[in-house]
């Protein structure tokens, strides 16, 4: 039996994110940073895959994936 | 969540393109836009100004997120690729040394005063309007009609972008996002 539980984490395409730091400002849970001016970097632990940050990112490099827990 | 306050510095924003109705003098606040976030990247090594203290971007966010004013859409790929974003700074800057050099020639006395703001590089507005005099040389109101003019086109395309696709869409190509970008990269390495 497979006991392995997926959940939901937010990804960010570093190639691309502009470090506006629009998704920090709407991470309810602050699991969200901008990382030495360059990008953008999500805490997986805090994370729980809402999506806003996604929505709100005005280069659209944010995605929803489902990860293994 | 909590308001701080440089969550309301769009207003600054706001006020700043309203004062440049009326005195277009005013257009010199505008190099605080240049110079802060310069200092953030350059002194910080970050993004702390598009971060947390850029007003454009707020008020990009304001009008296109809580106003409706935006489609909401994904900008297109190549608006986000680093080739259009090089472009657009160096372009961008181009622009600006020749505004720069203008305001040189009127400091020299080669050329008059232009009382024109030149929208999108391009349509040249009557501006008379705002200019009642300077206590300096005409060439510093020179500087404040073109650096207007730089303001005021970035905004417009600002607002365009807002409309087409998502709210904050200008950051994405924001010439100064891209330049402290850069230089975050270059003072703390491509690694995070």
């Amino acid at each position: 039996m497979n006991l392995s539980r997926k959940r939901r984490k937010a990804q960010v395409d570093t190639s691309l994110c502009v470090a506006c730091g629009c998704c920090v400002k709407v991470c309810p849970l602050q699991a969200i940073e901008i990382v030495r001016g360059i990008t953008a970097r999500v805490n997986p632990d805090k994370c729980v895959g809402c999506g806003k940050c996604a929505a709100e990112c005005p280069a659209s490099v944010i995605t929803i994936r489902e990860v293994e827990a | 969540m909590k308001k701080h306050w440089y969550d309301y510095l769009w207003i600054a924003s706001l006020l700043y393109l309203v004062l440049g109705f009326f005195n277009i003098l005013f257009a010199w606040l505008g190099l605080l836009c240049f110079f802060i976030p310069l200092l953030f990247a350059l002194v910080g090594g970050s993004k702390g100004y598009c971060n947390r203290y850029c007003g454009r971007g707020q008020l990009f966010g304001l009008l296109g997120g809580r106003f409706g004013l935006s489609r909401k859409k994904d900008v297109p790929g190549w608006m986000k690729s680093k080739v259009f974003r090089y472009g657009f700074l160096i372009f961008f800057f181009a622009m600006f040394f020749v505004m720069l050099w203008n305001t040189w020639l009127v400091f020299a006395g080669v050329q008059d005063l232009k009382q024109v703001v030149t929208l999108l590089w391009t349509f040249k507005l009557p501006w008379h309007w705002a200019y009642h005099g300077t206590l300096f040389a005409p060439g510093v109101a020179q500087f404040a009609f073109g650096f207007y003019s730089v303001m005021l086109t970035s905004t417009v395309l600002g607002l365009v972008t807002m409309v087409l696709f998502k709210p904050r869409s200008w950051c994405v190509y924001c010439p100064m996002g891209t330049m402290t970008q850069l230089i975050c990269k270059a003072r703390n390495g491509r690694e995070v």
